[in-house]
């Protein structure tokens, strides 16, 4: 039995995708900038993906652009939107839960010159918004915050966040990485003062390699690419016609059954939720109190510390069993340290070694859920007797 | 401009009747290590030389670089190939190599003819003198010097005519497959390729054999040695890299055996189970990357007792190495970046904080004793799954 639960790093992309971009790439594979029949005919498509998601995210067409993923979105949102606006001041505001992409973005920012306040978290995963409230100062030109941590699923009250920026400083642009939560939440930008927003094809049953960074209409960021003056000279490079128009058509299907899908999700997770409190000395990380089902956090991201067994261990173990999860969070698995978004929940460090993160998607079923226990189960007790002494 | 290599060769020139069987062995591995090269070559041995011609396009910089990864050859020298069109023909060609070779002339030559087809109208010395001659007419800068020129100017009369003057180091040793073959233990560290490495420049051919330890070593650490067994056979020719399942035996001495002596048990049934490889496989000795004193399983009493339960001579060419020494060898050759990647090996997963360093063969032996009951049976099931991979 395959069970795939790491739709956190990535999803299986929908037959139905796929078959739209084989043929975009086998038959109508021409260039939208390409004056003749297949140029248009392209162009199509292309127009096909801006219009999907605008209308998904309640915005404009001309409020989307293209770019290669999550991390050029944001790149595109901090970089280009810091240096359009560092003559009304040098002051960012992020959290310490960020995903590398916007973390280590900020480094650089950091390195040019930039200030940056890195809110903490409390043991939920949370920001606070006083400390949002007292960071926010005149000079304050951006705040990135993310709508789902990848890593444990907590959700950042992106409305209010909004909310109070435009309050105190409204020429403070406001982006939000919502690469983990697009799909799964409604997200308006409009509704709800967000400014720039990254989404990522791959994590939502579309392709790898694309991505969208909504940028409000009367918002001013720089370009990171020149050349061609694509997509009105603020991203070049050939349009990604397939990937463009692949990640609007799984955008497009996920909000279909968006009603749906969400409950099972939720199923699912209070199920895994029920099963995981059955075993001894495993503790699920970020639940909010009193929220026992994983109420007010991300429908499908489960993170549990398995006190003494090591998180790769546990991981190839249930990999032998067809299972796949992620140790931590995949973009920061390959390194052997510990989780910074884990430490700054303040999780017992006798634990960040042995967290793994289960993550679901539309396919996920009850019956995988309950395989997943049994095996977990099973092998926990014997993983626990061979450990380093 | 050039269109050929000539490979000089080291020590198999000083081999006797049996020479031809090492020249045999070099083309051999010159071809194999050409065949990853953009072009068409020919390669031919003639008159106790071996030529490498190019047919047609070439990359020099990728040819010369895969050459240097043949053990066997001592010197690459590039070489411009000229049909017999008369000597004026001859002395223009000269003229025009010193040029694109060497803009800056200020310097000595002496030209070195040798007259291999006899029919040619000038003898060597003739050559020599005249082609001097026609050298100093067109660049004065130029001065002779017979006993120590910056430039010895090759002039080789064939069926063609092969002109030559630079010699590229190249990496020494015999020809992989003249000595034999042996099998190495490889490990993701740094060591153990290196060890491999040094073994095969005196000719011998590689095998190898990994032991990883599911689940608690990934599929990626296996890739990582899969990675650094092709790094090797660069030099080595194809490798068979053995992956051997060693997660049971080494839960069985954990739970039956005291835990400081955990890594010298393992390391014993590791030997043991390679040398069963290597002696089904024909290979006539043991390689591994161990260095005295490096760490607890690697100093002399620790060495006793993994040396111990082998018949086949075990060679451990770092032995006498520091640590830097090893890492200067391993980003020569290549394999530094891939071996630091931080994946665990089964040597690191259960180690002990304190092993034992000088541990006591007697007691070694006695405490191998509770592992009686199963442990033939583990070793037989851990070799029914040796998957071979063949790297190359």
């Amino acid at each position: 039995m395959e069970v795939y639960l790491d739709n956190s790093a990535t999803t299986r992309v929908f037959p139905e995708v796929a078959e739209l971009m084989r043929k975009i790439m086998c038959e109508d594979y021409g260039n939208p900038s390409s004056l003749h029949r297949k140029g248009v005919e392209a162009e199509h498509y292309l127009r096909y993906a801006q219009e999907t998601m605008a209308r998904l995210l309640k915005v404009q067409d001309k409020e989307i652009f293209f770019t290669s993923g999550g991390t050029e979105s944001d790149n595109m949102a901090l970089i280009g939107g810091a240096s359009a606006n560092n003559r009304r001041g040098r002051h960012i505001i992020t959290t310490q839960v960020e995903h590398p992409a916007i973390l280590q973005t900020c480094k650089y920012l950091e390195a040019q010159g930039y200030g940056i306040t890195y809110l903490p978290v409390n043991a939920y995963g949370q920001i606070s918004l006083d400390d949002l409230q007292r960071a926010i100062g005149p000079d304050t030109i951006l705040v990135s915050i993310m709508h789902t941590n990848n890593e444990m699923g907590a959700l950042q009250p992106i409305a209010e966040a909004g909310a109070l920026i435009k309050r105190l400083n409204p020429g403070t642009l406001f982006h939000v990485d919502a690469v983990q939560g697009f799909g799964k939440a409604r997200i308006y930008p409009r509704k709800m003062g967000i400014d720039l927003m990254s989404i990522s094809g791959h994590k939502i049953h579309g392709p790898k390699g694309i991505g969208v960074l909504y940028v409000g209409d009367k918002v001013k960021i720089h370009p990171l690419l020149h050349g061609g003056g694509q997509q009105k000279n603020m991203r070049s490079g050939t349009d990604n016609v397939p990937g463009a128009a692949g990640m609007a058509r799984a955008a497009e299907l996920l909000y279909q059954h968006y009603e749906g899908d969400r409950e099972r999700l939720y199923g699912c997770k209070k199920k895994f939720l029920d099963g995981i409190r059955k075993m001894e000395s495993i503790q699920i990380n970020g639940l909010l109190p009193g929220k026992p089902d994983g109420e007010g956090t991300a429908s499908h991201i489960v993170s549990v510390s398995v006190a003494g067994v090591r998180s790769e261990v546990m991981l190839h173990a249930l990999e032998e069993e067809g299972i796949y999860v992620s140790a931590g969070s995949a973009c920061a698995a390959r390194k052997p340290q510990p989780s910074a978004t884990l430490k700054a929940m303040g999780l017992d460090s006798a634990l960040l070694g042995s967290t793994i993160r289960f993550s679901f998607s539309v396919y996920t079923t009850i019956e995988e859920i309950d395989y997943t226990l049994r095996v977990m189960y099973d092998k926990i007790p014997i993983l626990r007797r061979y450990t380093r002494r | 401009m050039f269109t050929a290599f000539l490979i000089k060769y080291a020590e198999i020139g000083i081999k006797g009747r049996n020479r031809y069987l090492f020249e045999d062995a070099l083309v051999h591995q010159i071809k194999f290590s050409l065949k990853k090269c953009e072009g068409d070559f020919l390669i031919h041995k003639s008159q106790g030389r071996i030529y490498v011609e190019a047919q047609g396009d070439f990359d020099f910089e990728e040819t010369v670089e895969h050459l240097q990864h043949v053990f066997g050859i001592s010197g690459i020298c590039p070489v411009v190939y000229v049909e017999d069109e008369g000597f004026e023909k001859l002395c223009d060609r000269v003229i025009r190599y010193l040029e694109e070779v060497y803009p800056q002339r200020n310097k000595t030559f002496k030209v070195h003819a040798r007259r291999a087809r006899k029919d040619y109208p000038k003898e060597s010395m003739e050559i020599n003198a005249d082609l001097g001659e026609v050298i100093l007419k067109a660049y004065p800068e130029m001065r002779v010097d017979v006993h120590e020129p910056d430039i010895l100017l090759n002039v080789e009369i064939r069926e063609k005519i092969y002109i030559y003057s630079e010699t590229i180091p190249g990496p020494g040793g015999m020809p992989v497959g003249t000595g034999g073959k042996a099998m190495l233990l490889l490990s993701g560290g740094i060591d153990s390729p290196v060890a491999g490495y040094m073994i095969a420049k005196r000719g011998v051919k590689i095998d190898a054999v990994y032991f990883h330890a599911p689940p608690y070593t990934s599929d990626r650490a296996r890739q990582k040695v899969v990675d650094l067994a092709r790094i090797v056979s660069r030099y080595t020719g194809p490798i068979y890299l053995h992956v051997i399942n060693f997660t049971d035996i080494q839960l069985y001495i954990y739970e039956k055996c005291p835990h400081e002596e955990l890594t010298i048990i393992m390391r014993r049934y590791m030997m043991r189970i390679a040398e069963h490889i290597a002696k089904e496989t024909g290979c006539l000795g043991l390689i591994t990357g161990e260095s005295i004193g490096q760490v607890a399983s690697q100093t002399m009493n620790s060495l006793i007792a993994t040396n111990e339960v082998c018949e086949l001579p075990v060679y451990r060419p770092l032995i006498g190495f520091d640590k830097q020494e090893i890492v200067e060898v391993s980003e020569k050759i290549g394999t530094f970046e891939t071996s630091i990647q931080p994946f665990e090996d089964c040597c690191t997963i259960f180690v002990a904080k304190h092993p034992v360093t000088k541990p006591n063969v007697n007691i070694i032996r006695r405490h191998e004793h509770n592992l009686d009951e199963k442990i033939d049976e583990l070793v037989k099931t851990a070799l029914e799954t040796d998957e071979l991979v063949i790297v190359d």
